[in-house]
């Protein structure tokens, strides 16, 4: 699960001029190697703002993970059957699995985990704001999977070729695992429509309608809004532009949503002959501003149950360090 | 970057896909020791039955080539074309040798 272009929300310094002819040739040969569609690996050298860059992309989506486990951890003691139970156990594991791979490959550039941690929980690094709306039914796990998943993997897809070798090593495992999560939701909701009661259908009609707008938000602002997408793309971060992205999601969704048998909250979502897209309505970014503000529905308890988890577990993780450090200073003796 | 060290060191991981084949390197964790590691190496790297055996190893008792030194280091190869079978050209009906 990913989260909205990230990118878009650094206030990074802008690059220091050059300071000596060495740094120039360096990097005119980094430059030469971005247009070659060449790889960079953790230890060849990168421009400072390239390594920021991606230290705070890859680090906020590695935070979306690990937060994105809370809405629906939420709903594992109340899945409806041993099977929905057990299928929702494992995508949850599968987020934390996500969460590790990525904070992994943040790693690499030289942030220490410790750090990363410290600026999710004291609010400093910001997570997707999708995560900070509420579950509030059983039809919210199926719309998760269809809606959020479905834009994280159109989001993700692209930054399996990102220019950093290690994100977009990360990026191809968790994308393979990734689609599981989309189909599981699909099937959860059909099994709704088709088989469920009169209430049971209106209850996904009412989460559709709760998470449509929040889900295409998740491709960020629009291109014209988004400055430091130009120097992402520059860097082969970023590879298709958070208004295409949106654009091919709504798209795909539109048929998927009449498959289903609900509407989508857009009276303005129709198909546009000449354009062979749809159209769509106005989306409220002063919602989506505000929610990444702090100000959305669940952003406090969101944090509140990340940093108690964390705090909970010192006592174990420090147990876990002396009892290895004895074991190893016996092995010495 | 950090200095102070809280956090439990990190490992490398290689999974070995299926008998018969070599392990390969597949991520990293933090781990407070071997077991641990060899264990969360299961669990984040082979949730889908990836792997047949996981290897771990310190991450600060790798020792690697030095990046800039690549083009110095691995180009001298590059002019041995005769170390390849394709360099020999053999009449038509031995070519499959």
């Amino acid at each position: 699960m990913y989260t909205q272009a990230m990118d878009t929300i650094g206030k990074d310094e802008a690059p220091k001029a050059l300071r000596s002819a060495e740094e120039a040739q360096l990097q005119e040969r980094f430059d030469a190697r971005i247009d070659a569609g060449d790889f960079i690996e953790a230890k060849d050298w990168m421009p400072e703002h390239y390594r920021k860059t991606l230290v705070r992309q890859i680090s906020q989506h590695a935070h979306s993970e690990i937060v994105g486990m809370l809405p629906e951890g939420n709903w594992i003691s109340r899945a409806p059957t041993l099977k929905r139970k057990a299928i929702l156990l494992a995508k949850v594991q599968d987020e934390g699995g996500h969460g590790l791979y990525l904070y992994a490959a943040a790693e690499t550039l030289g942030a220490s985990r410790d750090q990363l941690f410290d600026a999710l929980h004291t609010g400093k690094a910001k997570y997707s704001s999708i995560f900070n709306y509420p579950t509030l039914s059983w039809a919210d796990m199926g719309t998760i999977g269809w809606l959020v998943d479905g834009a994280a993997i159109m989001n993700q897809v692209p930054i399996c070729r990102c220019s950093y070798a290690p994100y977009a090593r990360a990026m191809i495992r968790i994308c393979r695992e990734e689609s599981f999560h989309q189909r599981q939701g699909f099937e959860a909701l059909l099994t709704m429509m088709t088989h469920g009661t009169e209430a049971q259908k209106a209850m996904v009609q009412d989460a559709v309608n709760r998470w449509w707008w929040p889900s295409i938000m998740m491709f960020g602002p629009p291109d014209d809004e988004s400055p430091n997408s130009a120097q992402s793309m520059r860097w082969g971060i970023k590879r298709v532009s958070n208004d295409e992205l949106r654009q091919k999601f709504i798209d795909a969704t539109v048929d998927q949503a009449k498959l289903l048998g609900v509407s989508l909250p857009d009276p303005d979502l129709k198909w546009n002959e000449a354009r062979q897209s749809h159209d769509f309505g106005t989306i409220d970014w002063s919602e989506f501003k505000r929610v990444l503000a702090g100000d959305g529905p669940c952003n406090k308890e969101r944090l509140a149950a990340r940093v108690k988890a964390w705090d909970d577990g010192a006592w174990v993780r420090e147990a876990a360090m002396a009892h290895a450090n004895k074991q190893a200073m016996k092995e010495a003796a | 970057m950090s200095t102070v060290q809280n956090e439990w060191p990190l490992w490398e991981v290689f999974v070995r896909s299926k008998a018969g084949l070599d392990h390969k390197h597949c991520g990293s964790l933090h781990a407070a020791d071997a077991k641990m590691a060899i264990q969360m190496g299961r669990d984040v790297y082979t949730r889908r039955q990836e792997g047949v055996s996981v290897w771990v190893v310190r991450s600060d008792q790798i020792v690697a080539s030095d990046p800039g030194d690549k083009a110095m280091y691995f180009d001298p190869a590059e002019d041995k074309v005769y170390r390849h079978p394709t360099f020999y050209e053999l009449p038509k009906s031995l070519d499959h040798m």
